[in-house]
């Protein structure tokens, strides 16, 4: 039988994992939700961010003042690659957007492949996040009890942002109605601008908490971004809400999978079997979710509020 | 006028004859050498050239006087970019030997094209039972050894420390299963779990980690290499399991040790690992090798390192001993098959398969003298050890 305690630490895992997830798909959702844009290098962001961080926090030996190095010039970033590159792109096909946007994740992995070089950087803790404390008899690790705290607080941040300010009534504005939001005399650009850079502050952040567990490494965007992709599609476009139910939803099917499916096969398959196709049948069950979703609930399962 | 012209036609003549009478001997030594050279596996290709480089520096740049041309191509870890190097290697640059190769899937990609030339190969590194069994031929050498033999010496070690039961998490692929099957064959205690994992995208273990830590197993055995190695350490660490003995294969080397120093992952210090060298290992060719590369690029060389040294020397043994004429593929065979060259490894004679027969050490991560990781060997766990395929490769040993 599943052991409870191993049940409710796969939980928090899975939870874990899922925050990772949600502060991407945040920013991803919102671009492709409000300004139509299919941006493939938002995991270019990501990383760019786990650089920047892994860097600074070397430099001041601070991992705090890593991020906040790392967060304003990864915004930066994002504001300059709208304004260069993503503006020409908004008018064209997604098919356009794909392309372009997946020629800068070439562009984003050989700039760090000249400034970096191809081994990846580590990122050290400071000693009292390296470990786990003990909750109920149960060891959890402190690192990761502070992603979940800084996912809520994401997760709090933006629903204040939305619903509760101005400026998030003019992203939802724009979201629902770009032209009438120009002819009411708003620059729906400079809405644009923000919102990217937003993404990419949220996906710097991500590539910053990512760092410590993963290491900063050429390509670690792409290998996430399918993920994320998974999440919004199940979460609905353009929702927050659906991001972050989203993430957690696969976080927590992405942990459970690995952790019982060989005990479930093994209740019907030889030993031998059952240890090679649960590995393989667990990294599938997230698309076996996003198929239903589609199929089922098109719309996806929060679906954005748009008229 | 009659000095000038017999001058002119004396010079002509050698200029003729010249290319003539050296025809024996080759213009170059030519050695194609397949690596990883990009992506989080390039430190390893990087680490193999640097070592290379030392080899020539010990012979002079040269092989039986003459000079060798060494021409690096990258794999990227994909055997169809692996087969198409080898046989650009092989057909444009036509050389005359072919060596390198990390992983084993891409050297099987690449067997049918190196066999077919009739060049000789000296594979540094990978490992794959299929060219240590029914594979193998008389123009394949290894400088290295057959993938399972060191996780069969860590399961040695295992029994020896009275470890009882033992929880195991690899990458679900052809070397990860290799590892496990090793460690299953010679490990007498009891198995409480075995988690093999998507390959190589996933780098997060906190599942399989809590499975680990609720079995309550005595140790836990993994082979991680490349990248993953580190992110598997800092999560180990950071779930709290470090109460509990981890061994690895593979996994904790030269090449990773500096990184995980640098992210002062301090549960590393004191694990075991086996292999069947380390940079402290006492030859003498290892010692000078180790110094030499240690003045030039300033840092500890890895197994690959001491791997691609011994493929240089093997093959310069054989031109040594064909004098130079590289057609002589019957003779150079003869002589490598010997395996008498300085091997890091000291004395040691090669299997019927081409593969070395040779000890397997236990070593242990230590901080050296000026606060570097390394690693260190504790105690010998075989001696003279050869493969179990060997008896699969239908050679037979005449030397």
């Amino acid at each position: 039988m599943i052991d409870p305690s191993l049940l409710f630490e796969q939980l928090f895992n899975g939870i874990q994992y899922g925050m990772l997830l949600f502060l991407l798909a945040a920013g991803l959702t919102l671009v492709f939700g409000i300004m139509d844009l299919m941006n493939l290098a938002h995991g270019s962001l990501y990383m760019m961010g786990a650089y920047i961080a892994a860097t600074a926090t070397r430099v001041f030996d601070s991992f705090l003042l890593g991020i906040v190095v790392a967060l304003p010039a990864v915004l930066l970033l994002g504001i300059l690659i709208e304004m260069l590159v993503l503006r020409r792109l908004y008018a064209r096909g997604h098919l356009d957007q794909v392309l372009a946007t997946f020629g800068m994740i070439l562009f984003f992995n050989e700039l760090v492949r000249l400034i970096w070089g191809p081994e990846g950087i580590e990122v050290g803790l400071p000693p009292f996040l390296n470990e786990a404390v003990t909750v109920f008899d149960i060891p959890l690790p402190v690192y990761r009890i502070v992603v979940i705290g800084v996912g809520l607080l994401v997760a709090a941040f933006l629903y204040v942002l939305v619903v509760k300010t101005r400026t998030g009534m003019l992203i939802r504005a724009g979201a629902s109605n770009r032209e009438m939001v120009g002819a009411l005399g708003i620059d729906i650009k400079k809405v644009f601008t923000l919102v990217f850079g937003l993404g990419a502050a949220l996906a710097a952040l991500a590539g910053c908490l990512a760092g410590p567990i993963f290491a900063a490494t050429i390509g670690m965007g792409e290998n996430i971004l399918i993920q994320v992709l998974v999440v919004i599609v199940i979460g609905g476009i353009g929702s927050i809400r659906g991001a972050f139910f989203g993430a957690l939803l696969i976080g927590v099917i992405e942990i459970l999978g690995r952790s019982f499916l060989d005990k479930f096969f093994e209740l019907f398959l030889p030993v031998n079997a059952a240890e090679t196709a649960a590995p393989a049948a667990a990294s599938m069950l997230i698309y076996i979710l996003m198929a239903l979703v589609l199929f089922f609930r098109p719309q996806g399962l929060f679906p954005a509020r748009t008229g | 006028m009659k000095k000038t012209l017999i001058m002119a036609t004396s010079a002509l003549a050698l200029a003729i004859a010249a290319p003539q009478a050296m025809a024996e001997k080759a213009g170059a030594v030519k050695i194609g050498f397949v690596t990883t050279l990009s992506g989080g596996a390039g430190v390893i290709g990087k680490d193999m050239r640097q070592s290379v480089e030392i080899a020539l520096d010990h012979l002079g740049g040269k092989m039986d006087g003459i000079p060798v041309e060494m021409i690096f191509e990258d794999d990227q870890v994909k055997p169809e970019v692996g087969k198409q190097k080898t046989e650009k290697l092989l057909t444009k640059d036509k050389v005359d030997f072919m060596s390198g190769f990390i992983w084993s899937h891409v050297a099987l990609a690449s067997r049918n094209s190196i066999v077919k030339s009739g060049k000789i190969w000296v594979i540094s590194n990978a490992g794959t039972s299929k060219i240590a069994g029914n594979l193998c031929n008389e123009n394949i050498f290894s400088t290295a050894w057959q993938n399972d033999q060191v996780p069969m010496a860590m399961g040695e070690v295992l029994n020896k420390r009275g470890v009882k039961s033992l929880y195991i998490v690899a990458p679900n692929y052809a070397a990860g299963r290799d590892m496990v099957a090793g460690v299953e064959r010679t490990f007498k205690g009891k198995i409480l779990g075995k988690d093999l994992t998507k390959w190589p995208s996933q780098l997060d273990f906190s599942a399989e980690l809590a499975k680990a830590r609720a079995s309550k197993a005595d140790g836990v055995f993994i082979f991680y290499p490349g990248r993953a190695t580190n992110a598997f350490m800092r999560q180990y660490a950071q779930a709290g399991l470090t109460g509990t003995p981890l061994y690895s294969v593979f996994s904790v080397d030269s090449l990773s040790l500096p990184k995980l120093q640098q992210a002062k992952l301090t549960n590393v210090l004191g694990t075991y690992s086996t292999q069947f060298w380390a940079p402290d290992l006492d030859t003498p060719v290892s010692k000078k090798f180790v110094a030499d590369y240690r003045k030039k690029f300033g840092s500890y060389p890895s197994h690959y390192g001491a791997q691609s040294y011994d493929s240089i020397m093997l093959i310069n043994s054989a031109v040594v001993a064909a004098g130079g004429d590289l057609s002589k593929i019957k003779v150079m065979r003869e002589k490598m098959r010997q395996a008498d060259f300085p091997s890091v490894r000291g004395k040691f004679t090669y299997g019927n398969n081409h593969f070395p027969i040779q000890d397997f050490f236990l070593r242990q991560v230590v901080a050296d003298a000026s606060g570097n990781w390394t690693t260190k060997i504790v105690q010998k766990v075989y001696e003279k050890h050869q493969d179990v395929y060997h008896s699969k490769c239908k050679m037979k040993k005449t030397w």
